[in-house]
């Protein structure tokens, strides 16, 4: 069996439940995430991955063999960690062939193997060079050189963009994902940042509380997720709450269609800003007429707070508004996520 | 000079932060010329000068001293004096080492302990410096003594004869050094241990290092500093001290720190002390000169 197997992993710090029954399935050469907020368990579960941390139970399978009860030291698995923890006193050629040189892998081979891997990450100028020499961004590559070279049959990224500024982040996570699918790794990355978790993953598992909340393709987390708190992290959404009868959903906004019936009689739904439209004229279905109370510049984008409501809003900057228009807003029943939890 | 200029957010002129810095510098620059500065060049010239009948300073300069330090005597050549500092040397280094071996788990130790108790554990450590130098290696007579579980164990592994203390032996100098010694090393050491970063450590375990690895890259590293400062404060004063050698050591094992004591005391041939006083400087500043060369990116003192 190819990939890692999670089952039924428990971790506990004292009273709190750090992780709780996760199991999951992470195939081979996939990106896959653990997206949550700080204190919901996604380190922890990918330090006991590692074998930095010992669960209370559960078993960890990697291709077929289990390696629950390994030391992180025979464990085919590498970090880059989210301090990078580059050793500070061994130049970059150095810290790059570390887990080489403790498997005590020929001189030659090590050579070649660092050199081949600090130019696919276009360090090869700077192998003579020391941490603390070089760039937060370039530190980071040096911490994935040091993991990947090593070829290890799962990559683990513990917040590794977290110490970089906005701009180079947003580039950086697009070259990750081009490095993970031109290799075929597998890779699984931490992070409390959903833009990150959208942009690189393959799957992402939204975790809190120590448990996965959901997990799926960013489109199916983004798109229909299952809970407020999926809906709320990943993004914004307007919650509209109501009763289900009569085939329509009720709220105080006005009655709606949607596309699915929900399994309750009761409950939410939610639509992001960006999936409402601005109407003149009243809209086939879903029409709600509203008030701008309040506009955001954002420069791709306009923000809008509408009332009744309040109702968030994300438009192009084109359109001619000002605040008090009135507006019709045109809510698809195909553009609206009925959660179900 | 009289031009104004802001000195970490203050307004001031030039010529007053002059001023100032001579103000606070003067007394302490004084200080050193007058007891450091000017009687180690006085040390320097008596070095060369000889002794009288009476032990009295004779001002005829000449290399005699230096000359009897490395053998040269009335009778020819013996390695009497060089060997005493030699072995002064040797004590030095082994009670460091073995200073340093020991404080390395009595610091993780202290440091894995909450915050706290940390403290306590720490004091109880800095404890004997509160009594004094003398009445310490004095109570070591009464541990060594015949009547006492280490000595009788000793005898009964036939080290010593029954009846007899572990004293005056190198075994008992040893002891008294290390525990003279172990809080100038413990002290740095842990205050680099206890601002380790454990994530060096994972990385090394995450990346299959041997324990000598992991020590090696991710401990070694961080506790330099602290380590480097407490092999100074233990290696540069065990090659002078007297009063251990001097009472657990006895005549048999004499250090150079107690061959100047004695020059200065019963012999009365100052200019004798002075020199090998300076040749104990110079062994110093050499071995420093060493360690540096060894560990070429540690600022040393």
């Amino acid at each position: 069996m190819k990939g890692l197997q999670l089952r039924g992993i428990n971790k506990t710090y004292g009273n709190v439940k750090a992780v709780e029954d996760v199991s999951q399935e992470i195939h081979s050469g996939e990106f896959f995430t653990l997206l949550g907020p700080s204190g919901c368990g996604k380190t922890t579960l990918l330090r006991m991955i590692a074998g930095l941390e010992l669960q209370d139970s559960g078993t960890i399978i990697l291709e077929g063999e289990e390696i629950t009860a390994l030391p992180a030291i025979r464990r085919q698995i590498n970090t880059v960690f989210q301090s990078y923890a580059l050793f500070p006193h061994l130049n970059i050629f150095e810290n790059v062939a570390f887990g080489l040189r403790s498997r005590k892998v020929p001189g030659p081979e090590v050579d070649k193997r660092v050199k081949k891997t600090l130019e696919m990450l276009e360090l090869g100028q700077m192998t003579k060079r020391f941490p603390h020499q070089l760039s937060g961004g370039q530190n980071q590559r040096v911490a994935l050189a040091r993991a990947l070279v090593n070829e290890p049959k799962v990559l683990l990224l513990d917040e590794p963009m977290s110490a970089l500024d906005a701009k180079l982040r947003a580039q950086v996570q697009v070259e990750l994902r081009r490095l993970q699918q031109k290799l075929g790794q597998t890779f699984i990355l931490v992070t409390h940042d959903q833009d990150e978790a959208l942009v690189v993953s393959d799957r992402i598992a939204v975790m809190k509380d120590g448990k996965i909340i959901q997990f799926g393709t960013p489109v199916e987390v983004y798109e229909s997720p299952k809970n407020k708190f999926v809906a709320e992290f990943l993004g914004t959404a307007n919650l509209i709450e109501g009763t289900y009868h009569d085939g329509q959903f009720h709220t105080e906004l006005g009655i709606f269609e949607l596309e699915k019936p929900p399994s309750w009689k009761k409950g939410l739904i939610a639509i992001r800003p960006e999936w409402i439209r601005i109407s003149d004229t009243k809209p086939d279905k879903n029409g709600i007429r509203a008030t701008v109370t309040e506009m955001i510049y954002r420069g791709t984008n306009l923000d809008l707070w509408l009332s009744p409501g309040p109702i968030r809003l994300r438009t192009s900057t084109y359109k001619n508004i000002q605040i008090g228009d009135q507006v019709w807003l045109d809510m698809a029943p195909k553009e609206i996520a009925v959660l179900n939890e | 000079m009289n031009k104004l200029l802001i000195w970490y957010g203050e307004l001031i002129t030039g010529k007053k932060l002059i001023k100032r810095g001579l103000l606070f510098l003067t007394p302490g620059m004084l200080w050193l010329i007058l007891f450091l500065v000017l009687p180690g060049l006085i040390l320097v010239v008596v070095s060369f000068a000889g002794r009288g009948a009476y032990g009295e300073l004779v001002w005829e300069f000449g290399l005699g001293n230096y000359k009897r330090l490395i053998g040269y005597g009335i009778f020819g050549w013996t390695p009497d004096y060089l060997l005493i500092l030699w072995r002064s040397v040797w004590v030095a280094v082994v009670t460091t080492a073995l200073s340093v071996l020991l404080s390395y788990p009595l610091c993780f130790y202290i440091a894995r302990k909450p915050p706290r108790t940390r403290y306590l554990w720490l004091t109880i450590v800095i404890i004997p410096f509160w009594t004094n130098m003398v009445i310490r290696t004095y109570a070591w007579f009464l541990i060594l003594a015949p009547d006492m579980p280490l000595a009788k164990l000793a005898a009964f592994f036939k080290f010593i004869a029954p009846g007899m203390p572990l004293y005056p032996s190198a075994f008992a100098v040893y002891l008294g050094m290390i525990s003279m010694f172990l809080p100038f090393v413990a002290l740095p050491l842990f205050s680099s241990i206890e601002r380790l970063d454990w994530t060096l450590v994972e990385a090394a375990q995450d990346l299959y290092a041997s324990n000598t690895r992991v020590f090696m890259h991710a401990i070694l590293p961080q506790t330099l500093p602290g380590l480097s400062v407490g092999i100074i404060l233990t290696l540069v004063p065990a090659m002078g001290m007297f009063v251990v050698p001097d009472l657990l050591g006895g005549a048999k094992y004499m250090l150079v720190g107690n061959l100047i004591q004695q020059q200065f005391g019963t012999s009365r041939d100052w200019a004798f002390g002075a020199a090998i006083s300076m040749g104990l400087m110079v062994l110093t500043m050499f071995s420093l000169y060493l360690y540096k060369r060894r560990n070429k990116d540690i600022d040393l003192l």
